[in-house]
Formats: structure tokens, C-alpha cells, sequence
């Protein structure tokens, strides 16, 4: 029983790792002669590398701090004083899991092209914020779900209750009581929420804004070595970001279990 | 006029009426006991005063001003919880100084108060602590500096005891009885333990089915139980079931005995139905002088509770508990051993 279980083991460590060991492998094999880092150093020279990279990670800043203004209440308010609109509000959270994100995009063009009564399109801002809104739905099942679950460690009711009597209003109690003590679930939904947009190419290449995504998809279409090194790196970028996630919740002086 | 008043309080939560027609005046500085089962309407009475809940009908007053409507941030109460409710990602001195910061108080002021808080519940030295690095008597001994620092016109205690274990129950119930007469805060204390509310309050009310049973301090509550169900609520009683056979010479049947209970029986008539109520302090095993009735039976059960015997006598169909001290020269009766028991007609409490 115990060979079967290490044999499990081994069999799914080798059907995630033998991949990425071959990805990067090959990323490292751009001269004959040997290993070398040219193609990192080819990618990370490239003007367009960085400024596709800086434009997904303000979108992605943006789409977390929205998405935290959107879900953070939300929650709260549904854990206290309206549970029993949670699984509607749980199913809704999941749909962008159902719908894909073109037929969302989509249905964001044709609502507000330049001949609607909404002509977002018109504008790159107005695009942009087309793209954070549409980068905030693909994020609130992870997000939505992230913060509820902390909210599920705390009595919401009674610290509310306690910070009520104590003289404070809604304001003081959502952003001084209850979002310190839902950080680290936030963080982690924030986290997921980066990793997400930073890979996300049918949004920008629909809105036909210059995001991280689409750039990969470019660099994929006509290199060789070039797109194996952006693959390492932007797994480098999410494990980076399930660190963040695991450093927060260490580091929260408050959450540390009795020991 | 009252500090604060309860007056026609009513609370439905849908078709059910669980507070009914509640009046009550607490004078200022008193500690005051809502004692009752669990659904009887304490809670929710309580939670009216502090703002949580909104009356059906009726109107609170604090200090001749009415608060029925203002939010519960504005009412200037304070409140302890059954769950601490401490903020858990704030250390003791924040959360003391937390009701101070709300209001704009200046960091100088809030230093000066959480020192004096601290100073109060004897905790000076774990300021710097997260709730979850202490126990559950220290966490809500904070909860109660937390609810006194703002010096709020009225303490709310809602059964901040119950999540304790017995010994720091005990001492924390003295504690809180002495930081009350202290400040001479007017305190309302929410709890299901009798023990607790004869202890330390002025007053109780204790309630049943969303009403006020009897309010009384807590020795006319435990003597002079103005219903049935408080008679069996505080304390322990014994019930038993009786005929008046003489009204005039006061004489009832129980089992196969008679006692009499002359001046009791007034308005009863032979043949009426009698529970006679006794506390088990007021029945003795034997014969003892001042105790003229005597009511014959058998040793049913003998309970060793430590420093106290408790022995159930039957008596026909009947049973009674009595609280014996134990002594170690003599051990405590047999099960099965024929006993009389005796206990003065004055101690009974007749019920119709």
C-alpha cells in the first residue's frame, strides 16, 4: 500500500515537473554549444516586453483594487444581514468559470462600440476600463470565494456588534475591523487575481490594448526560444505570487496559531 | 424619574411576539439582573436598550432623554458579549483605546485612559498582547475595559460569563461587581444562572415567555416567589402535591401524611388541589426543634456532592431533596432506610 501511495507520488511530481523541466530546458538551449540565458536576456531587452508587462500589471493593480471594493463588502454585507442571498451570489461569482471570457468580451463590443448609446470604445481609457471591468469578473470566483472564506474565520456579527456599541459607523467597521481581519484572505485572492490577468490574452487582443498576453502570443507566433523563456517567466510570476500568499499569512502578527 | 426606562417594550420577529409589554426603571448606578430559560426575551430586551434591535412598540429613555431611534453608535452604551468579541487584529491597548478613537479623542488622552483601564481589570502588563495570546477570563476582562474606557452612561453585560469555566466565573463576577460599584455605572447583566444573578445585582427581573415574572431584589426573588415557574426557576425547589383536607385549621394531605399550614390556605376550600413548595435548606432529615412538620418516608437517593449531602426522600408517590452537610464522623444515610423529615410551616411557599 505504501509503494502504491509513493508511486502516486512520484507518477503526478513527474506529470507536473517533466513539462516545466523540459520547457525550461529548452529555453536555456538557445546555442549549440551549450546552456546559456539568451533568450531571457533577448526578452528582457525588449522595449515591448516592458511595457506590455507595466500596462497588465496596473491592470491587474487596478482590477484588485476594484475587485476589493466590490467583493470586500459584499461579502461582509451577505454574511451579515443577508445569508440567505449567499448561493445566488455564489452562483453568480462562478458564472465567468462557465462563460468564457469571449463571449463576454464580445458582448461588451457590441454594447459599447463606437455607434451605442455607451461609446466606451471609443476611447483607450474608456477601452481600458472595459478591460478592468471585464478583468474583475474572470477574477470574482477567486476572489469572491478567497474573502468569504476569511470571513467564515471571523464572528463577523458580534465584531460588528462590538464596534457598533463602541461608537464606530459602517465606514471605521468595514475598513478598520473587518478588512484587517479578512487581509490575508484578500491578499490571496489579490494574488490569484495577478497571476490570472497577467497570462490573459482574449481581452486585450479583442479590445486590441497592448497587455502582457498578447505579447506572448506574438513572441509564441514567430520565435523559437523566446517564448519558452516568457513561459518560465511568467510561471515564475505566479509561484512568486502563491509565495506572497504563503509569506502574508506568516507574517500576520494577529493570525499566528497558539503555539 | 428613572435613569433609564423600559417602558411598553414589545419586539415581534414575524407572526411571533417574543418581547411583550416589558416595563422596567433602573435608578442610576444600580446593577440590574434579567434572569431567565434560554427564549424568554432577556436578549432581546437587552439588545433593544443597546441599539441592535428595534422595539415593535414602546420607548427607552436614558437619563430622561429618549433613544428608541438612534443608531446604536449613538447611544453612548457599552457593551461586553458572551464571545469577547475583542478585535482580534488589534493589541489590548488598541483595543481599549478603540471606543476613544472613534470619538477623535487625542492619542495623549487614549494613553492615559487605556493605562487607567488596564490599571482597573489588573492587566497593566499584557498591553502589547493579541487577543489569542490570552486566556478567556483575561480576554474578557479586556472586553469589559473595552466597554467602560469611553465611560458610557449604561454597561450592557450580555451573559459575559457563560464561555468561562467555573472558578474564573466566580472571580470574574466579583471583579465586575466591584469595578460597577466603583464607577457607579448603571449595569444591565443578561444571564441564565441564577447563581450569578442573586449574587451580584441589586435587582433581578426575571423573565418567562417575553414578560417580567417578578422583578425584586435578589432575596425577595429566592423567598418570595411571586409565581410558580419563578419558585422553580431559582433555586432548587421541592413540589409537593397536597389536598386541603381543614381549611380552617389549615391542615393538608400529603401522601400519607398531613401537615398543617395555618393562615396559608386562604380562599381554599376541602378537596382543593395544593403545591407546597419547599427549598431543599428548609427541610430537615428528623426531628428538629422549630421544625413542626413532619411528613414520614424512605431514603430514595443519596448524592455526595463534597461538603454537602443531598438526599431524596420518597414519600408515596411524592419525593423531596435535602441538603444535609457532611460530616465524617457520621456517614451519610442508606438508600432504602425508613426516615422522617421534618421543616416549618413558615418555610412553605403555597402555590395554587
Amino acid at each position: 500500500m505504501k509503494v502504491f501511495a509513493w508511486g502516486a507520488f512520484l507518477f503526478g511530481c513527474l506529470f507536473f515537473a517533466l513539462p516545466l523541466l523540459g520547457l525550461t530546458e529548452f529555453s536555456l538551449s538557445m546555442r549549440r554549444e551549450g546552456y546559456t540565458f539568451d533568450a531571457y536576456r533577448v526578452v528582457l531587452a525588449d522595449p515591448q516586453f516592458r511595457s506590455t508587462f507595466l500596462y497588465s500589471v496596473t491592470a491587474a493593480i487596478a482590477t484588485i483594487v476594484v475587485g476589493i471594493l466590490i467583493v470586500v463588502p459584499t461579502a461582509y454585507w451577505i454574511r451579515l444581514r443577508m445569508p440567505w442571498l449567499r448561493p445566488i451570489v455564489e452562483f453568480i461569482t462562478l458564472m465567468p468559470l462557465v462563460i468564457p471570457a469571449i463571449v463576454i468580451v464580445f458582448g461588451y463590443i457590441r454594447l459599447y462600440n463606437t455607434s451605442s448609446i455607451l461609446p466606451l470604445m471609443g476611447t483607450t481609457a474608456g477601452t481600458t476600463l472595459l478591460l478592468i471591468c471585464g478583468f474583475t469578473v474572470l477574477s470574482l470566483p477567486y476572489m469572491y470565494r478567497a474573502v468569504d472564506t476569511g470571513m467564515r474565520t471571523i464572528d463577523v456579527g458580534t465584531l460588528t456588534e462590538a464596534a457598533q456599541s463602541l461608537g464606530a459607523g459602517w465606514f471605521t467597521i468595514l475598513f478598520r475591523i473587518i478588512l484587517p481581519n479578512v487581509l490575508v484572505a484578500v491578499l490571496s485572492g489579490a494574488f490569484l487575481t495577478f497571476a490570472i490577468v497577467i497570462g490573459e490574452f482574449v481581452f486585450p487582443a479583442l479590445l486590441n490594448l497592448p497587455a502582457f498576453g498578447p505579447y506572448m502570443q506574438i513572441v509564441g507566433a514567430n520565435k523559437a526560444y523566446e517564448p519558452m523563456a516568457l513561459a518560465v517567466i511568467a510561471f515564475g510570476i505566479t509561484w512568486g505570487c502563491m509565495g506572497l500568499i504563503q509569506l502574508v499569512t506568516r507574517l500576520q502578527k494577529h493570525t499566528q496559531v497558539k503555539r | 424619574m428613572a435613569f433609564l426606562e423600559l417602558k411598553g417594550l414589545q419586539k415581534d420577529f414575524g407572526p411571533l411576539r417574543v418581547v411583550k409589554d416589558f416595563n422596567l426603571d433602573i435608578e442610576q448606578g444600580e446593577f440590574v439582573s434579567f434572569l431567565g430559560p434560554s427564549g424568554c426575551g432577556k436578549t432581546t430586551v437587552l439588545r433593544m436598550v443597546a441599539g441592535f434591535e428595534e422595539p415593535s412598540a414602546g420607548s427607552i429613555s436614558v437619563g430622561g432623554k429618549e433613544v428608541t431611534r438612534l443608531k446604536t453608535s449613538q447611544r453612548d452604551m457599552g457593551m461586553v458579549f458572551q464571545a469577547y468579541a475583542l478585535f482580534p487584529n488589534m493589541t489590548v491597548a488598541q483595543n481599549i483605546g478603540f471606543g476613544l478613537k472613534v470619538r477623535g479623542a487625542s492619542s495623549s488622552e487614549i494613553s492615559a485612559r487605556v493605562t487607567e483601564m488596564l490599571k482597573l481589570i489588573q492587566l497593566d502588563q499584557l498591553a502589547d498582547r493579541y487577543p489569542y495570546q490570552m486566556s478567556g477570563g483575561q480576554q474578557q476582562r479586556v472586553a469589559l475595559a473595552r466597554a467602560l474606557a469611553p465611560q458610557p452612561k449604561v454597561l450592557l453585560l450580555d451573559e459575559p460569563l457563560s464561555a468561562l469555566d467555573a472558578k474564573v466565573r466566580v472571580s470574574l463576577r466579583d471583579e465586575i461587581r466591584a469595578i460597577q460599584k466603583r464607577l457607579g455605572i448603571t449595569t444591565i447583566f443578561v444571564t441564565h444562572d441564577q447563581e450569578e444573578a442573586l449574587s451580584i445585582s441589586d435587582r433581578v427581573i426575571v423573565m418567562y415567555q417575553g414578560k417580567a415574572e417578578q422583578v425584586g431584589t435578589p432575596f425577595e426573588i429566592y423567598n418570595r416567589p411571586a409565581t410558580k415557574f419563578v419558585a422553580n426557576f431559582v433555586g432548587t425547589l421541592n413540589t409537593l402535591e397536597g389536598t386541603v383536607t381543614d381549611p380552617s385549621a389549615g391542615t393538608v394531605r400529603v401522601g400519607t401524611g398531613e401537615v398543617v399550614l395555618k393562615g396559608k390556605l386562604n380562599g381554599s376550600k376541602a378537596g382543593d388541589p395544593v403545591s407546597l413548595a419547599l427549598r431543599p435548606e428548609a427541610i430537615s432529615l428528623g426531628r428538629q426543634p422549630g421544625r413542626d412538620a413532619m411528613l414520614g418516608g424512605e431514603i430514595a437517593e443519596v448524592s455526595f456532592l463534597g461538603s454537602v449531602i443531598r438526599v431524596r426522600v420518597g414519600l408515596g408517590q411524592e419525593s423531596v431533596s435535602l441538603d444535609t452537610f457532611n460530616s465524617p464522623a457520621s456517614p451519610p444515610p442508606a438508600v432504602g432506610d425508613k426516615a422522617e423529615i421534618s421543616f416549618s410551616p413558615e418555610d412553605v411557599l403555597v402555590l395554587h
